[in-house]
């Protein structure tokens, strides 16, 4: 709670200036209750308008088109579209049914991909924000070298890994075959069942460095007397890990895990530049899986309804994931 | 106390996420109320009329690089402004961009005056209503129907409807190949049949070296040529009705041939089953293997360094030697249209456009430039069509190649069937049997995935 300033004395009106005596009463106490109340809101209200502009609007008009049945037929006045009611959401979901079943597919390989993905990312994070803790000769030159992925242009990156993930001629056959000899033959990486774990290697190498990042600014805030305390005690490196590192970067733990796992699931990127906009069986995300029955098939409503359905998800899970990691806080504080 | 904050941060969260969540295919923009007026006035406009008016120009990417297409296109709208006084804004877009260009143009009815198209699209995008129809007295104002050929102007929309789009440069595919490879391997004459591609290709196929090159991971590529070795037989992938007939067995068969080369004749390398970036051109022209598919390849191949003297182009194979009728068709009918917006509002300096576009001069120039064909008839005999490639590329125009089904759905066709048969070759590379049944599987699954036409 801040103090507030006393209120200045509004200055007197001049001969002239056509205000009442009532106006010279009111306006202290509109600005006070301005200032009390109504100025945070004053100034949330341009990003207000602007988020409406961005994102709600668009959300808006993309829920109405899943209750569309908006096709190539009828883009050119699209609001002219007919009804289709719920019928967008029951073909997404008649899960026996040819589309249903595809997307049921994209949500496995999407999930799959997601969890891997952010586990694997919040492991490395981890392990290598914990490992770079002290100070060593050479730990901002490491430091700065492990967040390069995380600095370079998302395209760029991902079309020097797809070069690298070719059959004949990339990087990553030539270790793993010519060079290694791991591998009998020289694998196939961005079509059939290896594509999905070249995606997860791409998003990994992506995701970690934010984790490694977020985690490292949690290290600083966890004051060095505990160790030393805890060190005094006879705690070892593991036990102090356990018992103080990791409960102190919990409340940072559960945002990277939430951010990243969005940030994955809605991954569009990676897929669209590693394969192109016709990926693998394999590695069909949900994410390109939405945008081909959109842009590509031209049916707007039933790439709305799976959109809708996408958000309903995800809005669940979070909601989920934050009361239960809120109540574990909660029952650790008391 | 606590859980207040707690519901608050979950509120503040839950908003978050939905911001973050949430990839709704909102497609933004308004009603435009200018409807272009089918046809045109009948008689082209006075020039002199049109003055100062100024019309944008989608270009498609033709040459080796948009600032190539610039290089190549600015002159003659220069040409055009000087003889018309209509200046043209120009933009070359890429293929991976042009249809969603046009897409969110047309729905928000803010888009360019004049566009290319690729032929294939003509009739989805007819269906649109975006496109301004070419009935006959449009055509009378650019010299007519006639000066076309027929089958560039069966690809420009739907049998029995109005044109949705002119015929600007032509293609078709012939079978490229290398005249030293077959002379080292003893074979006098490149193939006719297809048995014959697949014998002589194993006689090539050898030492790192491959008969033949597919490029078995670009969806379109795979369309051009299952709809070829499908129409050979006799199948179409539409019935009259636009309904998809993917599987049936002349279709599936089509299919299997073409996945063959990799899975059971192994005549085209694993490897191609990832090809997507034209890798096939660099394979024959760095000599890795033998013979291609491909349409036009001439500016390409001796970008890669090979001369026109090293390789020869025949018509692709039939099934049978001198077959004629659809067992005949060796190439679908390749190209790119010309379209004006049906929102424009200027409509007759963009015909002007179309014409100066399509008059045989600029025909002459244009085709000879990117290296394709002039869909009109009277520019085809220009001595810079006459090199021998594409006097047979020519010949398979006028003789033997076949538009794609021109039906609404055709892009929807593309993408299911396409990258079906790019993972039935990722499976042929991986070691898996492709027999008749997995390709119908594949095909059943894809045609399931079709919208009602």
């Amino acid at each position: 709670m801040t103090a507030t300033a006393p209120p200045r004395r509004a200055p007197e009106a001049g001969p002239g200036s056509g205000k009442t005596a009532a106006g010279r009463r009111l306006r202290p106490r509109v600005v006070e209750r301005l200032r009390q109340g109504g100025l945070p809101y004053l100034l949330l209200l341009p990003a207000v308008l602007v988020e409406l502009l961005i994102h709600i609007a668009p959300m808006f008009f993309g829920i109405l088109i899943s209750f569309k049945n908006l096709t190539l037929f009828y883009i050119h006045h699209w609001n002219s579209a007919p009804w289709a009611g719920f019928d967008n959401y029951k073909t997404a979901v008649k899960i026996h049914q040819p589309i249903g079943q595809a997307l049921l597919h994209s949500f496995w390989v999407t999930l799959s991909y997601t969890l891997l993905s952010v586990s694997i990312s919040w492991l490395l994070g981890t392990a290598a924000a914990i490992l770079l803790q002290d100070k060593f000769r050479g730990r901002g030159l490491i430091r700065t070298l492990f967040l390069v992925p995380y600095a370079l242009p998302a395209y760029a990156a991902l079309i020097t890994w797809t070069f690298m993930f070719q059959q004949d001629t990339g990087l990553v056959n030539h270790v793993l075959h010519d060079q290694l000899h791991v591998t009998s033959d020289k694998s196939f990486w961005l079509i059939g069942d290896n594509s999905f774990w070249a995606m997860v290697v791409v998003s990994v190498w992506k995701s970690w460095p934010f984790a490694f990042l977020a985690l490292m600014a949690g290290l600083q805030n966890i004051p060095r007397e505990l160790y030393e305390a805890a060190a005094m005690d006879g705690a070892g490196v593991w036990q102090q890990i356990r018992k103080i590192t990791m409960p102190s970067l919990r409340p940072v733990n559960q945002v990277i895990v939430l951010v990243l796992f969005l940030w994955t699931f809605n991954d569009f990127n990676t897929p669209y530049v590693m394969f192109g906009q016709n990926p693998p069986h394999q590695s069909d995300l949900i994410s390109i899986h939405i945008y081909q029955s959109s842009f590509i098939n031209w049916n707007f409503g039933s790439g709305s309804a799976m959109s809708v359905l996408l958000l309903l998800f995800l809005l669940v899970v979070t909601a989920v994931y934050l009361l239960v990691t809120s109540r574990g806080r909660s029952e650790n504080d008391v | 106390m606590r859980s207040s904050s707690t519901s608050s941060r979950l509120l503040a969260a839950t908003a978050l996420v939905a911001a973050l969540g949430l990839t709704l295919a909102a497609c933004g923009g308004g009603d435009d109320d200018s409807s272009g007026s089918s046809g045109g006035s009948g008689k082209a406009a006075d020039p002199g009329s049109l003055k100062g008016q100024t019309i944008t120009y989608w270009a498609s990417n033709q040459g080796t690089s948009l600032d190539n297409d610039k290089q190549v296109l600015t002159p003659e709208l220069d040409k055009f402004t000087a003889s018309t006084g209509i200046k043209v804004k120009l933009e070359v877009i890429g293929w991976a961009d042009l249809l969603n260009r046009i897409l969110a143009a047309t729905t928000s009815g803010q888009g360019p005056d004049v566009l290319n198209i690729g032929n294939t699209w003509s009739a989805s995008l007819q269906a649109t209503g975006a496109l301004l129809p070419w009935d006959s007295t449009a055509f009378s104002t650019i010299g007519g129907k006639d000066r076309f050929a027929p089958a560039a102007i069966a690809s420009a929309g739907a049998a029995g409807k109005d044109p949705a789009a002119v015929p600007l440069y032509s293609m078709a595919y012939g079978l490229y190949y290398n005249k030293k490879m077959f002379a080292d391997a003893g074979i006098a004459n490149p193939p006719t049949t297809w048995d014959e591609l697949v014998a002589d290709g194993q006689k090539l196929t050898k030492d790192g070296h491959y008969g033949l090159a597919v490029e078995g991971a670009n969806g379109a590529e795979n369309i051009h040529h299952v709809f070829t070795l499908a129409k050979q037989r006799g199948a179409s992938w539409f019935d009259d009705k636009g309904a998809p007939t993917f599987t049936g067995p002349q279709q599936v068969a089509a299919v299997k041939q073409y996945v063959d080369f990799i899975a059971k004749d192994k005549i085209a390398a694993k490897g191609n089953a990832e090809y997507v970036q034209n890798q096939t051109i660099t394979d024959f022209a760095s000599g890795k293997a033998a013979m291609m598919m491909w349409q036009s390849a001439a500016t390409s191949i001796k970008a890669h360094g090979m001369t026109p003297d090293q390789y020869g182009v025949v018509p692709v194979p039939t099934q049978t030697a001198g077959a004629t009728g659809d067992a005949g068709v060796t190439s679908m009918v390749a190209g790119i249209n010309v379209a004006v917006f049906n929102s424009t509002k200027h409509k007759a300096a963009a015909e002007a456009f179309v014409k100066f576009l399509t008059s045989t001069d600029e025909q002459k120039i244009l085709n000879g430039k990117y290296g394709s064909l002039p869909p009109v008839t009277e520019a085809q005999s220009d001595p810079a069509f006459q090199t021998p490639d594409l006097k047979v590329l020519a010949g398979v125009l006028q003789k033997s190649a076949a538009p794609l089904p021109q039906v609404a759905n055709e892009s929807q066709f593309e993408n299911l069937v396409g990258p079906a048969v790019k993972d039935l070759f990722a499976e042929a590379a991986a070691g898996k049997a492709i027999t008749d049944d997995t390709v119908k599987a594949a095909l059943t699954k894809a045609q399931q995935q079709m919208p009602a036409s």
